[in-house]
Protein backbone atom coordinates (compact mmCIF):
# COMPACT_ATOMS: atom_id res chain seq x y z
CA UNK A 1 0.00 0.00 0.00
CA UNK A 2 1.46 3.37 -1.00
CA UNK A 3 1.86 5.99 1.71
CA UNK A 4 -0.89 8.23 0.26
CA UNK A 5 -3.44 5.44 0.65
CA UNK A 6 -2.41 4.88 4.25
CA UNK A 7 -2.72 8.56 5.16
CA UNK A 8 -6.03 8.72 3.34
CA UNK A 9 -7.48 5.77 5.23
CA UNK A 10 -6.26 7.18 8.56
CA UNK A 11 -7.83 10.55 7.71
CA UNK A 12 -11.17 9.03 6.74
CA UNK A 13 -11.16 6.88 9.86
CA UNK A 14 -10.48 10.00 11.93
CA UNK A 15 -13.36 11.89 10.33
CA UNK A 16 -15.80 9.02 10.83
CA UNK A 17 -14.78 8.51 14.45
CA UNK A 18 -15.10 12.25 15.11
CA UNK A 19 -18.54 12.38 13.47
CA UNK A 20 -19.69 9.38 15.48
CA UNK A 21 -18.45 10.98 18.72
CA UNK A 22 -20.13 14.31 17.92
CA UNK A 23 -23.42 12.52 17.26
CA UNK A 24 -23.04 10.67 20.58
CA UNK A 25 -22.41 13.96 22.43
CA UNK A 26 -25.45 15.58 20.75
CA UNK A 27 -27.54 12.57 21.72
CA UNK A 28 -26.31 12.80 25.33
CA UNK A 29 -27.00 16.55 25.56
CA UNK A 30 -30.44 15.97 24.08
CA UNK A 31 -31.22 13.98 27.24
CA UNK A 32 -33.27 11.15 25.81
CA UNK A 33 -35.84 13.36 24.05
CA UNK A 34 -36.99 12.11 20.65
CA UNK A 35 -35.39 13.93 17.73
CA UNK A 36 -35.93 13.10 14.08
CA UNK A 37 -32.91 15.19 13.08
CA UNK A 38 -30.64 13.27 15.46
CA UNK A 39 -32.04 9.91 14.34
CA UNK A 40 -31.37 10.90 10.75
CA UNK A 41 -27.88 12.18 11.57
CA UNK A 42 -26.97 8.89 13.25
CA UNK A 43 -28.39 6.89 10.34
CA UNK A 44 -26.40 9.02 7.90
CA UNK A 45 -23.13 8.55 9.79
CA UNK A 46 -23.71 4.82 10.06
CA UNK A 47 -24.31 4.65 6.31
CA UNK A 48 -21.08 6.63 5.74
CA UNK A 49 -19.11 3.98 7.64
CA UNK A 50 -20.48 1.34 5.29
CA UNK A 51 -19.97 3.41 2.14
CA UNK A 52 -16.39 4.36 3.04
CA UNK A 53 -15.63 0.73 3.86
CA UNK A 54 -17.03 -0.53 0.55
CA UNK A 55 -15.29 2.10 -1.60
CA UNK A 56 -12.06 1.70 0.36
CA UNK A 57 -12.02 -2.07 -0.06
CA UNK A 58 -12.78 -1.77 -3.78
CA UNK A 59 -9.93 0.70 -4.23
CA UNK A 60 -7.49 -1.55 -2.42
CA UNK A 61 -8.68 -4.51 -4.52
CA UNK A 62 -7.92 -2.60 -7.70
CA UNK A 63 -9.24 -1.49 -11.05
CA UNK A 64 -11.65 -4.35 -11.80
CA UNK A 65 -13.29 -4.10 -8.38
CA UNK A 66 -13.75 -0.33 -8.72
CA UNK A 67 -15.31 -0.71 -12.18
CA UNK A 68 -17.66 -3.42 -10.89
CA UNK A 69 -18.60 -1.31 -7.88
CA UNK A 70 -19.53 1.69 -10.02
CA UNK A 71 -21.41 -0.55 -12.45
CA UNK A 72 -23.53 -1.58 -9.45
CA UNK A 73 -23.93 2.07 -8.42
CA UNK A 74 -25.14 2.80 -11.96
CA UNK A 75 -27.53 -0.14 -11.80
CA UNK A 76 -29.10 1.09 -8.58
CA UNK A 77 -29.30 4.68 -9.83
CA UNK A 78 -30.78 3.68 -13.18
CA UNK A 79 -33.35 1.49 -11.47
CA UNK A 80 -34.45 4.43 -9.32
CA UNK A 81 -34.65 6.74 -12.34
CA UNK A 82 -36.66 4.34 -14.51
CA UNK A 83 -38.98 3.48 -11.61
CA UNK A 84 -40.25 7.05 -11.25
CA UNK A 85 -40.38 7.96 -14.94
CA UNK A 86 -43.18 7.28 -17.39
CA UNK A 87 -43.00 4.19 -19.57
CA UNK A 88 -45.47 2.01 -21.42
CA UNK A 89 -45.76 -1.71 -21.84
CA UNK A 90 -44.25 -1.37 -25.32
CA UNK A 91 -41.04 -0.04 -23.71
CA UNK A 92 -40.33 -3.32 -21.95
CA UNK A 93 -37.71 -4.59 -24.40
CA UNK A 94 -36.00 -1.20 -24.68
CA UNK A 95 -35.76 -0.98 -20.89
CA UNK A 96 -34.36 -4.51 -20.75
CA UNK A 97 -31.74 -3.51 -23.34
CA UNK A 98 -30.77 -0.52 -21.22
CA UNK A 99 -30.11 -2.70 -18.18
CA UNK A 100 -28.71 -5.79 -19.88
CA UNK A 101 -26.71 -4.24 -22.74
CA UNK A 102 -26.08 -0.51 -22.43
CA UNK A 103 -24.90 -0.56 -18.81
CA UNK A 104 -22.56 -3.59 -19.08
CA UNK A 105 -21.16 -2.47 -22.45
CA UNK A 106 -20.31 1.03 -21.15
CA UNK A 107 -18.39 -0.43 -18.19
CA UNK A 108 -16.75 -3.09 -20.36
CA UNK A 109 -15.48 -0.35 -22.69
CA UNK A 110 -13.96 1.40 -19.69
CA UNK A 111 -12.45 -1.85 -18.49
CA UNK A 112 -10.72 -2.40 -21.86
CA UNK A 113 -9.74 1.29 -21.87
CA UNK A 114 -11.35 2.23 -25.21
CA UNK A 115 -11.76 5.98 -24.72
CA UNK A 116 -12.76 6.58 -28.36
CA UNK A 117 -15.87 4.46 -27.90
CA UNK A 118 -16.87 4.79 -24.24
CA UNK A 119 -16.96 8.58 -24.57
CA UNK A 120 -19.51 8.47 -27.43
CA UNK A 121 -21.24 5.11 -26.99
CA UNK A 122 -24.20 6.53 -25.04
CA UNK A 123 -24.42 10.14 -26.32
CA UNK A 124 -24.14 9.10 -29.98
CA UNK A 125 -24.89 5.41 -30.57
CA UNK A 126 -27.49 4.81 -27.86
CA UNK A 127 -29.07 8.20 -28.59
CA UNK A 128 -29.79 7.01 -32.13
CA UNK A 129 -30.25 3.27 -31.71
CA UNK A 130 -32.61 3.21 -28.71
CA UNK A 131 -35.33 5.35 -30.37
CA UNK A 132 -34.81 3.35 -33.57
CA UNK A 133 -35.47 0.20 -31.55
CA UNK A 134 -38.42 1.82 -29.76
CA UNK A 135 -40.08 2.88 -33.00
CA UNK A 136 -40.14 -0.69 -34.28
CA UNK A 137 -42.56 -1.47 -31.43
CA UNK A 138 -45.12 0.74 -33.18
CA UNK A 139 -46.43 2.64 -30.14
CA UNK A 140 -46.38 6.39 -30.79
CA UNK A 141 -48.17 7.56 -27.67
CA UNK A 142 -45.99 10.07 -25.78
CA UNK A 143 -43.11 8.77 -27.91
CA UNK A 144 -40.80 11.77 -27.63
CA UNK A 145 -41.28 11.87 -23.87
CA UNK A 146 -40.52 8.17 -23.49
CA UNK A 147 -37.34 8.12 -25.59
CA UNK A 148 -36.13 11.34 -23.94
CA UNK A 149 -36.57 9.84 -20.50
CA UNK A 150 -34.67 6.73 -21.53
CA UNK A 151 -31.79 8.85 -22.84
CA UNK A 152 -31.76 11.00 -19.70
CA UNK A 153 -31.72 7.89 -17.55
CA UNK A 154 -28.69 6.34 -19.21
CA UNK A 155 -26.86 9.68 -19.45
CA UNK A 156 -27.28 10.42 -15.74
CA UNK A 157 -27.09 7.00 -14.20
CA UNK A 158 -24.67 5.21 -16.55
CA UNK A 159 -22.66 7.66 -18.66
CA UNK A 160 -21.94 10.29 -16.03
CA UNK A 161 -21.32 7.90 -13.15
CA UNK A 162 -19.04 5.76 -15.33
CA UNK A 163 -16.66 8.73 -15.55
CA UNK A 164 -15.59 8.03 -11.98
CA UNK A 165 -13.90 4.67 -12.75
CA UNK A 166 -12.93 6.03 -16.20
CA UNK A 167 -10.38 8.17 -14.33
CA UNK A 168 -8.36 4.96 -13.99
CA UNK A 169 -7.80 4.90 -17.75
CA UNK A 170 -6.17 8.35 -17.86
CA UNK A 171 -2.39 8.27 -18.37
CA UNK A 172 -1.67 11.28 -16.14
CA UNK A 173 1.77 12.70 -16.96
CA UNK A 174 4.37 11.85 -14.34
CA UNK A 175 1.80 10.40 -11.92
CA UNK A 176 3.08 6.85 -12.11
CA UNK A 177 -0.13 4.82 -12.12
CA UNK A 178 -1.63 6.35 -8.99
CA UNK A 179 -4.87 7.30 -10.79
CA UNK A 180 -6.90 5.58 -8.06
CA UNK A 181 -6.08 8.58 -5.86
CA UNK A 182 -7.88 10.87 -8.33
CA UNK A 183 -11.08 8.95 -7.61
CA UNK A 184 -10.51 9.44 -3.90
CA UNK A 185 -9.90 13.18 -4.44
CA UNK A 186 -13.08 13.59 -6.51
CA UNK A 187 -15.32 11.63 -4.14
CA UNK A 188 -13.94 13.22 -0.98
CA UNK A 189 -14.28 16.80 -2.25
CA UNK A 190 -17.72 16.39 -3.82
CA UNK A 191 -19.23 14.27 -1.05
CA UNK A 192 -17.37 16.39 1.50
CA UNK A 193 -19.05 19.43 -0.02
CA UNK A 194 -22.47 17.76 0.41
CA UNK A 195 -21.72 16.98 4.05
CA UNK A 196 -20.26 20.43 4.76
CA UNK A 197 -23.24 22.14 3.11
CA UNK A 198 -25.50 20.08 5.37
CA UNK A 199 -23.44 21.03 8.44
CA UNK A 200 -23.19 24.76 7.60
CA UNK A 201 -26.87 24.79 6.60
CA UNK A 202 -27.92 23.23 9.92
CA UNK A 203 -25.69 25.57 11.95
CA UNK A 204 -26.05 28.91 10.15
CA UNK A 205 -28.74 28.42 7.48
CA UNK A 206 -31.16 31.37 7.25
CA UNK A 207 -31.75 32.52 3.68
CA UNK A 208 -33.29 29.94 1.41
CA UNK A 209 -31.57 29.58 -1.90
CA UNK A 210 -34.19 27.83 -4.05
CA UNK A 211 -37.41 27.52 -2.02
CA UNK A 212 -39.32 26.16 -5.02
CA UNK A 213 -36.80 23.46 -5.82
CA UNK A 214 -35.03 22.37 -2.65
CA UNK A 215 -36.43 24.00 0.50
CA UNK A 216 -33.63 22.80 2.78
CA UNK A 217 -30.81 24.46 0.78
CA UNK A 218 -29.65 27.82 2.13
CA UNK A 219 -27.12 30.38 0.89
CA UNK A 220 -25.19 30.05 4.15
CA UNK A 221 -24.97 26.28 3.70
CA UNK A 222 -23.95 26.63 0.08
CA UNK A 223 -21.22 29.22 0.67
CA UNK A 224 -19.83 27.53 3.77
CA UNK A 225 -19.90 24.11 2.14
CA UNK A 226 -18.36 25.02 -1.18
CA UNK A 227 -15.64 27.27 0.30
CA UNK A 228 -14.63 24.76 2.96
CA UNK A 229 -14.73 21.85 0.49
CA UNK A 230 -12.51 23.82 -1.91
CA UNK A 231 -10.05 24.41 0.93
CA UNK A 232 -10.25 20.70 1.69
CA UNK A 233 -9.45 20.04 -1.97
CA UNK A 234 -6.44 22.37 -1.83
CA UNK A 235 -5.22 20.60 1.30
CA UNK A 236 -5.58 17.22 -0.44
CA UNK A 237 -3.41 18.21 -3.40
CA UNK A 238 -0.88 15.54 -2.33
CA UNK A 239 -3.36 13.00 -3.71
CA UNK A 240 -3.13 14.59 -7.17
CA UNK A 241 -0.74 15.95 -9.79
CA UNK A 242 -2.17 19.45 -9.07
CA UNK A 243 -0.58 22.32 -7.15
CA UNK A 244 -2.50 23.43 -4.01
CA UNK A 245 -4.03 26.37 -5.92
CA UNK A 246 -5.01 24.18 -8.88
CA UNK A 247 -6.46 21.56 -6.54
CA UNK A 248 -8.54 24.23 -4.78
CA UNK A 249 -9.90 25.65 -8.04
CA UNK A 250 -10.71 22.21 -9.46
CA UNK A 251 -12.41 21.22 -6.21
CA UNK A 252 -14.46 24.43 -6.37
CA UNK A 253 -15.56 23.68 -9.94
CA UNK A 254 -16.54 20.12 -8.96
CA UNK A 255 -18.45 21.33 -5.89
CA UNK A 256 -20.38 23.94 -7.88
CA UNK A 257 -21.26 21.30 -10.48
CA UNK A 258 -22.31 19.07 -7.57
CA UNK A 259 -24.61 21.79 -6.21
CA UNK A 260 -26.32 22.03 -9.59
CA UNK A 261 -26.54 18.24 -9.77
CA UNK A 262 -28.37 18.26 -6.46
CA UNK A 263 -30.73 21.01 -7.62
CA UNK A 264 -31.53 19.28 -10.92
CA UNK A 265 -32.21 16.03 -9.08
CA UNK A 266 -34.46 17.91 -6.64
CA UNK A 267 -36.38 19.50 -9.52
CA UNK A 268 -37.00 16.07 -11.05
CA UNK A 269 -38.17 14.67 -7.70
CA UNK A 270 -40.48 17.65 -7.11
CA UNK A 271 -41.97 17.21 -10.55
CA UNK A 272 -42.68 13.54 -9.85
CA UNK A 273 -44.03 14.32 -6.39
CA UNK A 274 -41.49 12.26 -4.43
CA UNK A 275 -39.13 13.16 -1.61
CA UNK A 276 -36.41 10.58 -2.12
CA UNK A 277 -35.31 8.45 -5.07
CA UNK A 278 -35.45 5.29 -3.01
CA UNK A 279 -34.71 3.82 0.39
CA UNK A 280 -31.53 1.91 -0.30
CA UNK A 281 -29.16 3.93 1.93
CA UNK A 282 -30.50 4.39 5.45
CA UNK A 283 -30.83 8.09 6.35
CA UNK A 284 -29.83 9.29 2.90
CA UNK A 285 -32.62 7.93 0.68
CA UNK A 286 -31.77 6.24 -2.59
CA UNK A 287 -28.57 5.82 -4.55
CA UNK A 288 -29.33 8.92 -6.65
CA UNK A 289 -29.89 11.00 -3.52
CA UNK A 290 -26.31 10.24 -2.56
CA UNK A 291 -24.75 10.45 -6.04
CA UNK A 292 -26.63 13.35 -7.69
CA UNK A 293 -23.72 15.72 -7.08
CA UNK A 294 -21.15 13.18 -8.27
CA UNK A 295 -23.15 12.65 -11.47
CA UNK A 296 -22.66 16.29 -12.45
CA UNK A 297 -19.10 16.63 -11.21
CA UNK A 298 -17.47 13.43 -12.50
CA UNK A 299 -17.44 14.07 -16.30
CA UNK A 300 -16.22 17.66 -15.82
CA UNK A 301 -13.44 16.56 -13.47
CA UNK A 302 -12.53 13.78 -15.90
CA UNK A 303 -12.17 16.19 -18.81
CA UNK A 304 -10.27 18.81 -16.80
CA UNK A 305 -7.70 16.18 -15.89
CA UNK A 306 -7.66 14.71 -19.39
CA UNK A 307 -7.19 18.08 -21.11
CA UNK A 308 -4.51 19.59 -18.90
CA UNK A 309 -2.75 16.64 -17.27
CA UNK A 310 -2.38 13.94 -19.93
CA UNK B 1 -36.48 -28.36 3.12
CA UNK B 2 -36.57 -27.85 -0.65
CA UNK B 3 -39.49 -25.47 -0.13
CA UNK B 4 -37.59 -23.45 2.46
CA UNK B 5 -34.49 -23.18 0.26
CA UNK B 6 -36.59 -22.36 -2.79
CA UNK B 7 -38.58 -19.73 -0.92
CA UNK B 8 -35.40 -18.07 0.37
CA UNK B 9 -33.72 -18.26 -3.03
CA UNK B 10 -36.69 -16.85 -4.90
CA UNK B 11 -37.14 -14.10 -2.29
CA UNK B 12 -33.46 -13.15 -2.54
CA UNK B 13 -33.71 -13.00 -6.33
CA UNK B 14 -36.87 -10.89 -6.14
CA UNK B 15 -35.14 -8.51 -3.77
CA UNK B 16 -32.03 -8.25 -5.98
CA UNK B 17 -34.16 -7.33 -8.99
CA UNK B 18 -36.90 -5.17 -7.46
CA UNK B 19 -35.48 -4.17 -4.07
CA UNK B 20 -38.95 -5.09 -2.80
CA UNK B 21 -39.93 -3.67 0.58
CA UNK B 22 -43.00 -4.45 2.64
CA UNK B 23 -44.71 -1.33 4.01
CA UNK B 24 -46.85 -2.41 6.96
CA UNK B 25 -49.23 0.51 6.86
CA UNK B 26 -52.44 -0.85 8.39
CA UNK B 27 -51.29 -4.14 9.90
CA UNK B 28 -48.13 -5.68 11.33
CA UNK B 29 -46.52 -9.05 10.60
CA UNK B 30 -48.32 -11.60 12.75
CA UNK B 31 -48.49 -15.32 13.42
CA UNK B 32 -52.25 -15.20 12.94
CA UNK B 33 -53.64 -17.15 10.05
CA UNK B 34 -54.31 -14.77 7.18
CA UNK B 35 -55.49 -14.44 3.63
CA UNK B 36 -53.38 -11.80 1.90
CA UNK B 37 -55.40 -10.50 -1.03
CA UNK B 38 -53.78 -8.32 -3.69
CA UNK B 39 -54.16 -6.65 -7.05
CA UNK B 40 -52.94 -8.82 -9.91
CA UNK B 41 -51.09 -7.82 -13.06
CA UNK B 42 -48.07 -10.07 -13.39
CA UNK B 43 -46.85 -13.63 -12.89
CA UNK B 44 -44.32 -12.17 -10.48
CA UNK B 45 -47.01 -10.90 -8.12
CA UNK B 46 -47.10 -13.71 -5.60
CA UNK B 47 -43.31 -13.89 -5.62
CA UNK B 48 -42.84 -10.32 -4.45
CA UNK B 49 -45.69 -10.57 -1.99
CA UNK B 50 -44.14 -13.67 -0.50
CA UNK B 51 -40.67 -12.04 -0.54
CA UNK B 52 -41.92 -9.09 1.51
CA UNK B 53 -43.25 -11.33 4.29
CA UNK B 54 -41.02 -12.18 7.26
CA UNK B 55 -38.90 -15.24 6.51
CA UNK B 56 -40.67 -17.49 9.03
CA UNK B 57 -44.07 -16.78 7.47
CA UNK B 58 -43.02 -17.40 3.89
CA UNK B 59 -43.24 -21.17 3.72
CA UNK B 60 -46.50 -21.25 5.67
CA UNK B 61 -48.11 -18.76 3.26
CA UNK B 62 -49.21 -20.44 0.04
CA UNK B 63 -50.27 -18.64 -3.13
CA UNK B 64 -53.46 -19.61 -4.89
CA UNK B 65 -52.65 -19.93 -8.60
CA UNK B 66 -54.49 -20.93 -11.74
CA UNK B 67 -54.09 -24.58 -12.67
CA UNK B 68 -54.75 -23.79 -16.34
CA UNK B 69 -51.51 -21.80 -16.44
CA UNK B 70 -49.26 -23.07 -13.64
CA UNK B 71 -50.27 -26.70 -14.05
CA UNK B 72 -49.94 -26.57 -17.81
CA UNK B 73 -46.39 -27.82 -18.33
CA UNK B 74 -44.15 -30.01 -16.20
CA UNK B 75 -41.71 -27.14 -15.58
CA UNK B 76 -44.42 -24.67 -14.48
CA UNK B 77 -45.96 -27.32 -12.26
CA UNK B 78 -42.59 -28.02 -10.66
CA UNK B 79 -41.97 -24.30 -10.01
CA UNK B 80 -45.47 -23.57 -8.71
CA UNK B 81 -46.23 -26.78 -6.88
CA UNK B 82 -42.94 -28.13 -5.59
CA UNK B 83 -40.84 -24.98 -5.21
CA UNK B 84 -43.40 -22.34 -4.30
CA UNK B 85 -46.06 -24.49 -2.66
CA UNK B 86 -48.86 -23.00 -4.75
CA UNK B 87 -52.43 -24.20 -4.35
CA UNK B 88 -53.47 -24.84 -7.95
CA UNK B 89 -57.15 -24.33 -8.66
CA UNK B 90 -59.17 -24.70 -11.83
CA UNK B 91 -60.76 -21.47 -13.00
CA UNK B 92 -63.06 -22.76 -15.72
CA UNK B 93 -66.49 -23.38 -14.18
CA UNK B 94 -67.76 -25.65 -16.94
CA UNK B 95 -64.78 -27.98 -17.24
CA UNK B 96 -63.45 -28.21 -13.70
CA UNK B 97 -63.71 -31.38 -11.71
CA UNK B 98 -62.62 -30.23 -8.25
CA UNK B 99 -64.14 -27.59 -6.01
CA UNK B 100 -61.66 -24.67 -5.65
CA UNK B 101 -63.35 -23.40 -2.49
CA UNK B 102 -63.07 -26.78 -0.77
CA UNK B 103 -59.41 -27.02 -1.80
CA UNK B 104 -58.58 -23.59 -0.37
CA UNK B 105 -60.47 -24.34 2.85
CA UNK B 106 -58.57 -27.61 3.16
CA UNK B 107 -55.28 -25.72 2.96
CA UNK B 108 -56.46 -23.20 5.55
CA UNK B 109 -57.46 -26.09 7.82
CA UNK B 110 -53.88 -27.38 7.64
CA UNK B 111 -52.92 -24.08 9.31
CA UNK B 112 -51.47 -22.33 6.26
CA UNK B 113 -52.09 -18.74 5.23
CA UNK B 114 -53.06 -17.92 1.64
CA UNK B 115 -52.15 -15.38 -1.01
CA UNK B 116 -55.20 -14.71 -3.14
CA UNK B 117 -55.85 -12.55 -6.19
CA UNK B 118 -59.62 -11.97 -6.00
CA UNK B 119 -59.77 -10.36 -9.46
CA UNK B 120 -59.33 -13.91 -10.75
CA UNK B 121 -56.98 -12.97 -13.60
CA UNK B 122 -54.22 -10.54 -14.46
CA UNK B 123 -55.66 -7.08 -14.91
CA UNK B 124 -54.65 -5.67 -18.30
CA UNK B 125 -57.11 -2.77 -18.31
CA UNK B 126 -56.74 0.86 -17.34
CA UNK B 127 -58.90 0.18 -14.26
CA UNK B 128 -56.63 -0.07 -11.20
CA UNK B 129 -58.57 -3.04 -9.77
CA UNK B 130 -61.24 -5.20 -11.43
CA UNK B 131 -64.39 -6.39 -9.58
CA UNK B 132 -63.67 -9.27 -7.19
CA UNK B 133 -64.79 -12.87 -7.73
CA UNK B 134 -66.74 -14.41 -4.87
CA UNK B 135 -63.95 -16.64 -3.52
CA UNK B 136 -62.86 -14.11 -0.90
CA UNK B 137 -66.43 -13.81 0.41
CA UNK B 138 -66.94 -17.56 0.54
CA UNK B 139 -63.69 -18.05 2.41
CA UNK B 140 -64.55 -15.26 4.86
CA UNK B 141 -67.93 -16.91 5.48
CA UNK B 142 -66.49 -20.40 5.91
CA UNK B 143 -63.48 -19.46 8.08
CA UNK B 144 -64.36 -16.24 9.95
CA UNK B 145 -61.29 -16.46 12.21
CA UNK B 146 -58.87 -15.94 9.34
CA UNK B 147 -57.75 -12.31 8.92
CA UNK B 148 -58.19 -10.79 5.47
CA UNK B 149 -55.31 -8.41 4.74
CA UNK B 150 -55.35 -6.20 1.61
CA UNK B 151 -51.92 -5.85 -0.06
CA UNK B 152 -51.22 -3.30 -2.77
CA UNK B 153 -48.51 -4.46 -5.19
CA UNK B 154 -46.77 -1.56 -6.83
CA UNK B 155 -45.08 -1.58 -10.22
CA UNK B 156 -45.16 -5.30 -11.00
CA UNK B 157 -47.12 -4.66 -14.19
CA UNK B 158 -44.05 -2.76 -15.40
CA UNK B 159 -41.47 -5.22 -14.09
CA UNK B 160 -42.95 -8.27 -15.78
CA UNK B 161 -45.93 -7.50 -18.02
CA UNK B 162 -48.07 -10.19 -19.59
CA UNK B 163 -46.28 -12.05 -22.35
CA UNK B 164 -42.73 -11.09 -21.31
CA UNK B 165 -40.16 -13.52 -19.96
CA UNK B 166 -37.42 -11.34 -18.50
CA UNK B 167 -38.17 -8.82 -15.73
CA UNK B 168 -37.00 -5.21 -15.97
CA UNK B 169 -35.44 -4.24 -12.64
CA UNK B 170 -37.68 -1.56 -11.12
CA UNK B 171 -38.25 -0.80 -7.45
CA UNK B 172 -41.37 -2.41 -6.00
CA UNK B 173 -43.23 -2.00 -2.75
CA UNK B 174 -45.93 -4.09 -1.13
CA UNK B 175 -48.27 -2.00 1.02
CA UNK B 176 -50.14 -3.99 3.67
CA UNK B 177 -53.43 -2.44 4.79
CA UNK B 178 -55.73 -2.93 7.78
CA UNK B 179 -57.61 -6.26 7.86
CA UNK B 180 -61.15 -6.37 6.49
CA UNK B 181 -63.75 -8.53 8.25
CA UNK B 182 -67.10 -9.78 7.02
CA UNK B 183 -69.87 -8.04 9.01
CA UNK B 184 -72.77 -10.17 10.31
CA UNK B 185 -75.42 -10.35 7.63
CA UNK B 186 -73.33 -8.42 5.10
CA UNK B 187 -74.34 -9.04 1.52
CA UNK B 188 -71.82 -10.70 -0.84
CA UNK B 189 -71.63 -7.79 -3.29
CA UNK B 190 -71.36 -5.21 -0.55
CA UNK B 191 -68.53 -7.12 1.14
CA UNK B 192 -66.59 -7.75 -2.07
CA UNK B 193 -66.87 -4.09 -3.04
CA UNK B 194 -65.77 -2.99 0.44
CA UNK B 195 -62.77 -5.31 0.29
CA UNK B 196 -61.94 -3.98 -3.17
CA UNK B 197 -62.14 -0.39 -1.93
CA UNK B 198 -59.85 -1.21 1.01
CA UNK B 199 -57.28 -2.43 -1.50
CA UNK B 200 -57.72 0.59 -3.78
CA UNK B 201 -57.27 2.94 -0.83
CA UNK B 202 -53.69 1.64 -0.45
CA UNK B 203 -52.69 2.65 -3.99
CA UNK B 204 -50.42 5.68 -3.98
CA UNK B 205 -52.14 8.59 -5.72
CA UNK B 206 -51.89 8.35 -9.50
CA UNK B 207 -49.12 10.03 -11.43
CA UNK B 208 -49.62 13.74 -12.03
CA UNK B 209 -50.88 14.60 -15.50
CA UNK B 210 -47.95 15.37 -17.77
Amino acid sequence: MIWETRWLLCGLLGVLVTATLIAAVLRFRNGGAASATLDNLEARIKAWWVMVAIIGLAMIAGKTAVILLFALVSFAALREFVTITYSRRSDHRVLLAIFLLVLPVQYYLIWIDWYGLYSIFIPVYCFLILPAFAVTRGDTQRFLERVSLQQWGIMLAVYCISHVPALLTLPVTGFGGREMLLIAFLIITVQGSDVLQYVFGKLFGKHRMAPNVSPSKTWEGLAGGVVSASLLGAALNWLTPFSPLQAGVIAAVCCVMGVFGGLVASAIKRDRGIKDWGAMIEGHGGMLDRTDSLVFAAPIFFHIVRYWWT
Amino acid sequence: MLRLAAASGVAALARAITGVRGIWQGSAPSDRQRIYFANHSSHGDFIILSASLPRNHRVATRPVAAADYWGNTALRRFVADTLLGAVLIERNREERKGDPLAEMIAVLDQGHSLILFPEGLRNMTEEPVLPFKSGLYNLALARPDVELVPCWLENMSRVLPKGEILPVPLLCRVIFGAPVALQPGEDRHAFLERARQSLLALAPRPEKAA
